[in-house]
């Protein structure tokens, strides 16, 4: 197993390679010279060359790549061209709040898409199914950045139940602030999810070994939970991991409607005011999130398929 | 009077589609499987000869449903029993075997776990308990060393002693009534011929009665007494495997007969019955047979024949060779 886990590891290297390379290129491809941008129209040749020494481009294409890859995997992501402050230090920041604002609403997301989807499969095309089948399509149907404007009005505006903006200190403020942001990125994802989990479940439920149970004499509940729905979490799993990803996302926008501290609203805002290091480090960060999404839910069929775990 | 046999399936109709137009997959079936006793289910692929089995557990799913007739275990009608109560006779008086062994094992599952359930699910007996006993049980169908493969998945296992599992899971509970849909189909031949070894050596032993469903009357000739041979949802011959093999009666059964290959013949060609099973609902009145038969008569088209006795508990439905009076 810990040969699979290393194999995997080994398999993000590329990946990681790859979006580095894609940040380099994209960058190089921005419109504009990064030293005029910087120093302005009225720097003089000498200052425009001094920049472009230090910042090493005036180095051959290949040596530059090499020394931007080398920086990222350092975590060196420079200083903000407004703040002068440490990009590693405004993510450090900021981040733990995208992580916190991602695992609640995807823990929302699975705790009311599930249970939905698997009584949408048992109850197929009864009411129930049709239920969840119309919430589905509200959930997708429904922008997210309008149904947290929405919730923020009736919810923290009017009825007062919930704090405006900010991320809260301590773990039960924060989870207070994170409430309302969380369930708006969770209702499309409850849709997804039941969706998702009705279609495995139904696959699952027409399966040789379901009948085999249910010839056992194993009762409906039993053939539901024991034996069909732990098959239909493979593919869940891997909308799982989508909807992880989707939700990273979404936060741009809801981090900027609930005024939260989080990577999406310090992205908006250095792309407003053209902070290259800033950006640069926060769609870095961004990859790397992915990546590690990804291994996660190779390593979750690992545990839960053992044909998966037999090929470690 | 005969005493009580232990599955009496009569006028089993089983219908498909949608309710305003059914497509009638068994139609009016009926047989008899005494305590003990070995009865073989044969015909073509479309027979019915699955959906019968699976109807005798109620284990139709939709849009299949059973539309009459009556299924008796010990006299009491399984059709009339509230859905609630059909899990306690599966898997205890009435257990299965089916035909894909490679996919009818829960993957995700330890083999211990999956015959441990049927214990589970029937019988009182403590963690220790059901452990030992599923060692006995793989033990019983052949699998070595089992105590050490109870951990294992189904996939660490072949075709073969994924079948064997599956048998001892069926066998857990003690049933009254083993049916076993094309227990070997999915084999290699060699293996066929084990696990048909080993599942006669079961009835020899734990006398459960087995109902063995088969499109092979080769398999059902080794395994059984009786042998109903349905036809497109009917059945249209039974009798004592002995007298069917000699004495066939129904032109499709003769066909059925005929072209099992043999090793002492010189024919170079292999013998067929042309054409194939009518799909249900293309069935029109009159023989189903028809237009595949070659003795067919004028009234073959005009009615259907009924099941009538030739013999001593031999019956077919046949206008020609049964002279079915009507």
């Amino acid at each position: 197993m810990a040969r699979m886990i290393a194999a995997r590891l080994l398999d993000a290297v590329p990946t990681v390679l790859l979006v580095l390379t894609l940040v380099f290129v994209a960058l190089r491809l921005l419109p504009g010279d990064p030293a005029l941008v910087v120093l302005g129209e009225y720097a003089t040749q000498e200052q425009l060359d001094l920049f472009r020494r230090e910042m090493g481009l005036d180095q051959p294409l290949l040596w530059q790549w090499f020394a931007f890859v080398r920086d990222m995997l350092t975590l060196d992501f420079g200083v903000s061209m407004i703040t002068r402050e440490p990009v590693v230090q405004l993510i450090g920041q900021n981040l733990p709040y995208t992580i916190e604002l991602t695992l609640v609403a995807t823990g929302m997301g699975l705790l009311f898409g599930v249970p939905m989807g698997v009584l949408a499969a048992v109850h197929r095309n009864r009411a129930p199914d049709s239920g969840v089948r119309a919430f589905s399509l509200i959930g997708y149907a429904i922008p997210d950045f309008y149904l947290g404007a929405l919730l923020l009005i009736v919810f923290a505006l009017n009825l007062g139940w919930f704090p405006i903006n900010g991320g809260g200190e301590g773990f039960w403020d924060r989870m207070y602030h994170v409430f309302l942001p969380a369930l708006t990125l969770a209702f499309v994802k409850t849709a997804f999810l039941g969706r998702l989990t009705r279609t495995a479940l139904l696959e699952t439920l027409g399966k040789d070994y379901v009948r085999t149970a249910r010839a056992k004499g194993a009762r409906e509940n039993r053939v539901v939970y024991r034996h069909a729905l732990r098959n239909a979490l493979l593919p869940v799993t891997t909308g799982l991991g989508l909807s992880l990803l989707a939700t990273l996302s979404g936060s741009v926008a809801i981090e900027l409607i609930f005024n939260r501290p989080g990577i999406g609203e310090l992205l908006i805002s250095a792309i407003a005011k053209r902070d290259y290091p800033v950006i640069q480090g926060g769609v870095v960060v961004f990859a790397f999130f992915v990546v590690t999404v990804n291994l996660l839910v190779d390593l979750a069929y690992i545990v839960i398929d053992p044909r998966i775990r037999a090929q470690a | 009077m005969m005493p009580e046999p232990l599955l009496a399936v009569r006028d089993l109709v089983v219908d498909f589609g949608k309710p305003g137009a059914p497509l009638r997959a068994v139609d009016g079936v009926g047989f008899e499987v005494e305590a003990g006793g070995a009865v073989g289910l044969v015909g073509e692929s479309g027979s019915g000869k699955s959906v019968t089995a699976l109807s005798i557990l109620r284990l139709i799913g939709a849009p299949g449903r059973i539309a009459g007739g009556e299924i008796r275990l010990q006299g009491e009608d399984l059709l009339a029993l509230p859905a609630a109560q059909m899990p306690e006779i599966r898997g205890r008086d009435i257990a299965m075997i089916f035909q894909e062994p490679m996919s009818s094992l829960n993957p995700l599952m330890t083999i211990g776990d999956q015959v441990g359930e049927a214990l589970l699910l029937h019988q009182d007996l403590d963690r220790a308990a059901r452990r030992a006993r599923v060692v006995e049980l793989l033990g019983l169908v052949g699998i070595p060393d089992p105590a050490s493969r109870l951990g294992a998945y189904p996939h660490q296992f072949s075709g073969g002693m994924r079948q064997r599992v599956m048998i001892a899971m069926a066998l857990a509970c003690h049933p009254k009534l083993l049916i076993a849909d094309e227990p070997t189909t999915a084999l290699d031949v060699t293996i066929q011929a084990q696990v048909l070894e080993l599942m006669k050596r079961i009835r020899d032993t734990t006398g459960a009665a087995i109902l063995l469903i088969s499109h092979d009357l080769g398999v059902i000739a080794e395994m059984c007494e009786r042998v109903v041979v349905l036809y497109a949802g009917r059945v249209v011959e039974d009798g004592e495997v002995r007298a069917i093999f000699h004495r066939a009666a129904h032109p499709y059964t003769r066909g059925l007969l005929q072209s099992i290959p043999r090793l002492d013949d010189d024919r170079h060609r292999l013998s067929q019955i042309p054409g194939s099973v009518p799909l249900p609902g293309r069935v029109k009145a009159g023989c189903p047979f028809l237009g595949r038969c070659g003795l067919r008569i004028a009234r073959c088209a005009e009615q259907m024949p009924p099941l009538v006795e030739i013999a001593d508990r031999h019956r077919a439905a046949c206008w020609v060779t049964a002279g079915a009076r009507g």
